[in-house]
Formats: structure tokens, C-alpha cells, sequence
């Protein structure tokens, strides 16, 4: 029977060619550019760390003047050198990393290659447990080397590959801004998307090239990059300085359980008051503990235009959809005469139901097999774009079965209403009017 | 012609005249508010920032090995790197002038501070506003080509220097005509005294310029878009940029020779050629690439959503036209002309579109609503949707007219054959 109802549908879509190929090109425009804004959105909104995420938490305190203070507002978004290293110090959390970003210029050793500059990370040990940063050869540095300001480095795996070949370089050394750095580790491949640790950089940045103790690069020097926010009558150039009123750093903690997590925004307000008590601090406690996710989200991470496409894409699609039904009505109701035949020969409402569903459905097939090929042309337009966040446009399996589900339903949805509207003819009434 | 039987007409077709409506609802709609972001986009991007930006680029440029800039003497050292280059840049023969600044328009690298008419006052003090400053030298007016409007340009004995992260005062500055107005809405702010980041320490403004952008073209500054503050004092420090004017045309040659200039000065720096002599032009299509994308995207999608939506009545009425064949037989064997025929489908086109437009308009209406309560949207002017209600019924009258043309055409003939 289904085979005979797909023979129908066939001929009946063939007999109006450049309807057909306008219901079919109609729904794989709107399932195309749905699926492209919903795959970005997809990508763009993920957790960079599944594993982790639920246990590493961002603490915020508020370290302000009593100046324009109002009490809904919200703390600080980064903390001060201060504050950083008092509650790095503390050691509350399970783990703690202190940490800030920067662009430093490398002097490669191979004459082949000219200086050039390429962005940092200044952290303090835990940085890389913490966030479980795979390494490809050596390791990371000790708490030990913090407070040493030991002169070593970690590097990407995609610098390696651009100053060593790939080879194992631990124990060699890099120059960079004029001092010599011995390279104790590099990093296997490690993008966590977005950017979580530092928002400061563009959202979707690519990590780091280089990673160096904190400590160091306050040794060294080494300017700052990234978002100072200053106070009072701080200000900052480049290279904040330690007693200035700036928040400049960020400091993240792992809490494995929800427990640990409401003793540690206890401590985080304790740490409030004493700092109130030492007149460091002005206002009345102010803090925030939130855990990677809600970080994102409180950050709105995700742009805003790309929400907005999302948006604009299903209403093109529900524009799509709302023309399919018409036409579709039109064309079903148009027979109303071959229907009331079929009617008086025998077949039930169900078996006529069942046929125009399949030449609903066969149109909303083609729709969506057009659909998800205009769906990877979509991505692959994004990812020509210069966005920091193009080359991770990609279709996953989940998002593949979204985008058939989606076309599917979506057709059989478009199918239902003018099939059941077909099939409320009544027969007697189009045989005796023609 | 009465609208009678053209009403009991659509009565036998409501789920499709329905359909057709409400479609014609949701694109207007959808077409309205995606317009109005458009303009909204197309307007930021063409906002003048103020400078001649022809002939214009900018150089970025890092030591390697500098002295640092937190001790006077290497404050000093740094000075005079930074005056050797300049000296470099200003002998070839490509360009015009050049002049050290922190950052320029569009460029989202910016130091932002507040201002005051009052000494020692706190950001978000009333008598002032919050500013972006551009630390630079006397060939600043004729490097970025602005227009003074008042008073004087900086003159070299107004230069000062500091180390990039010292606090120094500022005792003459120039400011744009916005900051001018804002801070000194009685008149002329040639002569008065204003005070920087609650300093208490006076600063002088000599000049007062036309139209200056602020560097951020963040949502964050909008406020303060137009607020720059001029200060003639060059920022010591490893890291420099230097604005450069190019001789009329000659700006693609003049970025090519600034590398080995800079070189040949001292060859220990870092200077990629990608990143670090990039033109305005660049700055600027790098500052509004997104803008520019969404407004392009909107604007496919917009006219991808007309076409549909044109198909779907060419192909709606295509379909009565064939099923009223018959009937359209009779009323011209009953002595109906073919205008007659063309007039009744164009009038039923008018009367279902025209029902689609009022719920555009409320659908539009509410969209830009909810738009302005999630997203950063103002209100959209009634001309926009006024424009879009037009269109919308002329695209369905154009969309109408070939079938209804062969409605038109069918012979009074017909009235006599069977269906």
C-alpha cells in the first residue's frame, strides 16, 4: 500500500513541476538556515570542559570604595593583586589558580624565523591540573617554581610545531621579551570554547602559546593584557602595579562538592569583612560564587547577533512552513474530485488521509535533504568568515539528527492540516458536481 | 464592481486565504524589524569618526629588550627611541606626517578616564563625563586631519613625556566640540580649566575639535562616542604605535617602507607585517566586519523572504485561477470584459493582503517590542513599517498580475465545457 501511495504522490508532484520545486525549495531554505544559526548557536553556547565544569567555580569580591555604591550591584569581575593572592594563599579550595593574560614577543633562535608576537598566560601552578590541560611531552610547574619565579615555560603544541617541528623540546630554551625561559612542557590539543578562564580576550580566542608562573612575569616585567578595571584614584597602564587600586587578574577555584562550595562563599565572606576591618574595603560584604556555566551566562557569552540570526532564521522557516501548508492546501483541495472518486470506491478517510501524508511527506523529505546540504554550504560560509568563533562551526551527529527531525516534522506538520482538510470531502457531493 | 462576490468568494477558501494572510503577516513582520536592524547597522558603520582617514595608517610596533619604563632614566631611554623613530618615519619621502598616539578611532584599544568641571571628583559626578584620551604629540591635527574649530593646535613646547604607567598633569588639552558642549553647555571652552581622573590639578583647554571618535566601538561607550580628550604628551613605554598621514596616494608605498625604516633605527623589535602597519581602511572594515556581515545576512534573508512569499501567491491564486476556470467562463459569456476578470483577482489580492499588512503591522510592532526588550533595539520608526506595508501590497499585486492576466484571458468558450 505505501508503495502505491509513493507512486501517487510522485505522479502528483510531477505533474506540477515548478510547485513541487517550490514547496521543496521553500522548506530546505528555512531547515537550511535554521540549522546553520542553531549549529552556531550549538557550538557557541557549549561547555568547554564537560568533565570539570559543574566543580570549577569563579569567586568575585567586591574590593570597591563606598563611592556610587549601591547595594544590588554586583562585585567586581576580576580581582586585584591583593585580593588575589590573599585568597590564593588561603588555600580554601581544593585547588586555586591566580592568573592573567598577556602578549609577549619571542625571539626564535632559528635565524629562519623573525620575532613575533604571540599571546600568554601568566598562572599560578594549579592552572593546568585544574582545568586538566593534556600535555603532549613534560609537565607543568610546581607551587614550588611560583614562589621561586623559576624561569621556565610551557608551550602550545601549535608552537612547538612552529619553532621545534614537533619535537620534544622540554629542557630547551625560549627567548622571549630578551630572557631565556627553559621550556618544561607542552601542551597536547587543548581549545576549550569559549574562552572561560579569561573573558577578556575575545570569547572564542584560541588558548595561549605560552604559559609562565605568575610570579615570573611580574619579575620580568611583562605586560599585562587584557581588561583592567581601577577604583578610587587607581590607574593602570600595561603593567599594574601590585598596591594599585585595579582589578586585573582572575582567580578560579575547583570545589568538588555543593558543600564545599557554600563553606567556601562563607570564607569569600568572612574574607569581606576582615578586609572591611583592615579598611581595605568600604562596602558591606558583596560577593558572588558562581560555577563555570553560570560564569558564561552571567557574561552573556554568546553574541547577541548570533541569538538574534537564530531568531530570524525560524521565522523564515515558520514563513516557509505557513507557504508550504497553502499550497499545499490549494493543490489537495484541487482534487477534490480524484479524492471523492477514491472515497466512493471504497477507501476509508484513513487510507486517503494516509496518502496525502505521504506526498506531504515526500516533499518534506526532498525539503530536508535539501535542507541539511544548504545547511553545510550555511557552515561552511561561516566558517569563511573572520569571526574568532568560524572554524568551529561544524555539524555533530546530534545536530545532523536534529536537522532530519526538524524537516521531517516539520512537513508532516506543513501535510497535516491541508490532508485533513482533503479528507472531510464528501464524496456524493464532488461526484454529482462534476 | 461590488465586493460581494469576491468576499463569498474567499468564504469557500478560508483555511487558504488564512494562510496566505498570515504569511504575508509574518513577513512583514520579519522584513520591518530585519530592515530597521539593517539601517540601524549600515548608519554605525557610515558614522564619520572625525579623521581624513584617506592616506591614513597606523603603525604598532614592540622593543625588544627595553629599558624599563618604571624608572626614570629608562623612561628617558624610551623617549628617545620613540623620537628616533618618529624622526625615521617623518624623512621618507612617502610620507606627510606622522604623530605618536595611544590608539585611534575604531581601533578598540583605548585608555578611558573622566573628566570634570570641578577638582577632585569622583567618576559619575554630574558636572562631568566620562572620556577616552588620545596621548600624542603637536602633529596630531594634521596627522589624523582634524578640524579645529577654536582656539589652537598643540605646539612643541605643549610636549611633554612620561612613562606609560606614571601619572603626570596635563595642563593644556584639547577636546572635541561633543565633550566642549557637554562639559560647557553656556559657551566657549576655549580657556577653561578642567580636572582628569579626580585629580585636583588643572588642565587647560587650548583647542577645541570638530569631530573625534573615541577608540571602542563597544556598546560600553556609546555614551561617550564622542567624548576624546587630546593630550599633547608622548607614553614611554616597550610597546609604541605611530599614526601616519602618506602623501595623497602615495599610502601603499609608505606602509611598504616603514618596516626596514624602523629596522634600519634599531633592528631590535617586534614589527609583523600583517598586524603591525595595518591601514585605517583595515582598522575600519576589522571594526565593523560583524555589522557589516549582519547587515548583509539580514538582507539575503529579507529577500529570500519576499520571493517565497511572491511564489506562494503567484502559485495560491495560479491554483483558483485553474479551479475557477469554468466560472470565469461564465461571467465572460455573461458579458464581463477581461479588465473586469483582471480587476477581481487584483481586488481579492488587495482585500487578503490588506488583511495580512494590519496583522504585519501588529505582528512588526510587537516583534520590535520584544527585540528592544532582549536585544539592543530602539524603536522602530513608523516609516520603516509605513515603506514595508507598501511594498508588501505592491509585491502582492505584482505577484497577482500573471495569473490573474490568465484568468483574464480564458474565452467566455469555457462556460459551455465541463469542468
Amino acid at each position: 500500500m505505501f508503495g502505491y501511495y509513493l507512486d501517487l504522490a510522485l505522479r502528483s508532484l510531477r505533474r506540477n513541476k515548478a510547485l513541487t520545486a517550490l514547496m521543496v525549495l521553500a522548506i530546505a531554505l528555512g531547515i537550511g538556515a535554521s540549522m546553520t544559526t542553531l549549529t552556531v548557536l550549538h557550538v557557541l553556547s557549549g561547555d568547554p570542559l564537560p568533565e570539570r565544569s559543574s566543580t570549577l567555580y569563579y569567586p568575585q569580591v567586591d574590593p570597591r570604595d563606598s563611592a556610587g555604591h549601591d547595594s544590588d550591584k554586583e562585585p567586581m569581575e576580576q580581582v586585584s593583586w591583593t585580593d588575589g593572592m590573599n585568597l590564593l594563599q588561603a588555600k580554601r579550595a581544593d585547588r586555586q589558580a591566580l592568573m592573567t593574560g598577556g602578549t609577549v614577543a619571542i625571539q626564535p633562535t632559528q635565524s629562519a624565523l623573525d620575532p613575533f608576537y604571540e599571546d600568554a598566560r601568566f598562572a599560578t601552578a594549579d592552572f593546568f591540573p585544574m582545568f586538566g590541560v593534556p600535555f603532549q611531552y613534560g609537565h607543568g610547574w610546581s607551587a614550588a617554581d611560583d614562589d621561586s619565579s623559576a624561569r621556565l615555560v610551557v608551550i602550545s603544541s601549535k608552537l612547538n610545531d612552529k619553532l621545534f617541528g614537533g619535537k620534544d623540546s622540554t629542557g630547551q630554551m625560549l627567548r622571549l621579551e630578551g630572557t631565556a625561559l627553559r621550556i618544561v612542557g607542552v601542551l597536547g590539543d587543548w581549545r576549550p570554547n569559549p574562552h572561560f578562564y579569561d573573558l577578556n580576550v575575545t570569547n572564542y580566542a584560541e588558548s595561549e602559546g605560552v604559559y609562565m608562573p605568575l610570579s615570573t612575569s611580574q619579575d620580568l616585567q611583562l605586560a599585562h593584557d587584557g581588561s583592567v578595571d581601577c577604583w578610587g584614584n587607581g590607574g593602570a597602564g600595561p603593567r599594574p602595579d601590585h598596591s594599585a587600586t585595579c582589578v586585573w587578574l582572575q582567580f578560579w577555584v575547583q570545589l568538588d562538592s555543593p558543600a564545599q562550595a557554600a563553606v567556601y562563599k562563607e570564607f569569600l565572606v568572612h574574607y569581606s569583612q576582615e578586609q572591611k576591618a583592615l579598611g581595605r574595603f568600604q562596602r558591606p560584604p558583596n560577593v558572588r560564587l558562581r560555577n563555570l556555566m553560570g560564569w558564561l551566562d552571567y557574561q552573556m557569552v554568546v553574541p547577541g547577533d548570533v541569538r538574534l540570526q537564530v531568531w530570524l532564521a525560524f521565522g523564515f522557516l515558520l514563513v516557509c512552513l505557513v507557504n508550504t501548508v497553502g499550497l499545499m492546501l490549494a493543490k489537495f483541495m484541487r482534487r477534490a474530485g480524484e479524492l471523492g472518486v477514491r472515497r466512493a470506491l471504497g477507501a476509508s478517510r484513513r487510507a486517503l488521509f494516509a496518502q496525502l501524508l505521504v506526498e506531504a511527506g515526500v516533499i518534506g523529505l526532498s525539503g530536508g535533504i535539501g535542507g541539511l546540504l544548504l545547511a553545510f554550504l550555511g557552515l561552511w560560509l561561516v566558517r569563511q568568515q573572520p569571526a574568532s568563533y568560524a572554524a568551529l562551526a561544524h555539524l555533530d551527529p546530534g545536530m545532523l539528527l536534529t536537522t532530519f527531525l526538524l524537516a521531517l516534522g516539520a512537513s508532516l506538520l506543513a501535510g497535516l492540516l491541508p490532508a485533513w482538510r482533503a479528507c472531510q470531502i464528501t464524496p456524493a457531493l464532488q461526484l454529482k458536481s462534476n | 464592481m461590488t465586493l460581494h462576490p469576491i468576499l463569498a468568494a474567499l468564504r469557500k477558501h478560508k483555511a487558504g486565504v488564512v494562510l496566505i494572510s498570515l504569511q504575508i503577516a509574518l513577513t512583514l513582520a520579519i522584513v520591518c524589524n530585519a530592515v530597521f536592524i539593517i539601517g540601524q547597522r549600515v548608519e554605525r558603520v557610515n558614522r564619520p569618526t572625525g579623521l581624513d582617514e584617506n592616506d591614513l595608517f597606523l603603525v604598532s610596533q614592540q622593543w625588544v629588550g627595553a629599558p624599563s619604563s618604571d624608572d626614570p632614566a629608562g623612561v628617558e631611554k624610551l623617549d628617545v627611541m620613540q623620537k628616533e623613530d618618529l624622526a625615521a618615519l617623518r624623512n621618507l619621502p612617502d610620507v606627510a606626517s606622522v604623530t605618536p598616539s595611544n590608539s585611534v578611532p575604531l581601533l578598540n584599544s583605548s585608555w578611558t578616564g573622566s573628566v570634570s568641571i570641578k577638582p577632585g571628583q569622583q567618576l559619575g559626578d554630574k558636572s562631568g563625563t566620562r572620556t577616552a584620551y588620545y596621548f600624542t604629540d603637536e602633529q596630531v591635527l594634521a596627522t589624523l586631519g582634524l578640524h579645529l574649530v577654536a582656539g589652537r593646535a598643540f605646539t612643541a613646547a605643549d610636549v611633554q613625556h612620561q612613562g606609560a604607567r606614571d601619572q603626570r598633569d596635563r595642563p593644556v588639552i584639547i577636546v572635541t566640540q561633543a565633550l566642549a558642549d557637554k562639559l560647557f553647555p553656556q559657551g566657549s571652552a576655549v580657556g577653561k580649566v578642567i580636572y582628569s581622573d579626580g585629580s585636583s590639578s588643572p588642565s587647560t583647554i587650548i583647542g577645541v575639535v570638530a569631530r573625534l571618535q573615541i577608540p571602542s566601538t563597544g556598546s560600553w561607550g556609546n555614551d561617550f562616542a564622542w567624548y576624546s580628550t587630546l593630550v599633547p604628551t608622548r607614553l614611554d613605554s616597550s610597546y609604541a604605535r605611530y599614526v601616519v598621514r602618506a602623501k595623497p596616494g602615495r599610502r601603499d608605498a609608505a606602509m611598504h617602507a616603514v618596516p626596514a625604516a624602523l629596522y634600519a633605527v634599531n633592528p631590535m623589535r617586534v614589527l609583523d607585517d600583517d598586524e603591525s602597519v595595518k591601514s585605517f581602511a583595515d582598522i575600519r572594515a576589522s571594526a565593523y566586519r560583524a555589522d557589516v556581515g549582519m547587515a548583509i545576512l539580514m538582507g539575503v534573508v529579507c529577500l529570500i523572504l519576499l520571493c517565497v512569499t511572491a511564489a506562494g501567491i503567484v502559485g495560491l491564486t495560479s491554483f483558483w485561477v485553474g479551479q475557477r476556470h469554468r466560472q470565469i467562463g461564465v461571467r465572460r459569456a455573461l458579458g464581463a470584459r477581461k479588465i473586469d476578470i483582471l480587476h477581481y483577482f487584483q481586488i481579492e489580492n488587495l482585500l487578503i493582503a490588506g488583511v495580512g499588512v494590519v496583522l504585519g503591522v501588529l505582528l512588526a510592532v510587537g516583534l520590535n517590542m520584544w527585540l528592544m526588550t532582549h536585544y539592543e533595539m530602539t524603536r522602530i520608526p513608523l516609516l520603516y513599517v509605513a515603506t514595508g506595508v507598501l511594498a508588501m501590497l505592491a509585491i502582492g499585486q505584482a505577484a497577482v498580475f500573471v495569473p490573474a492576466r490568465r484568468a483574464s484571458n480564458v474565452p467566455p468558450v469555457e462556460a459551455t465545457r465541463a469542468a
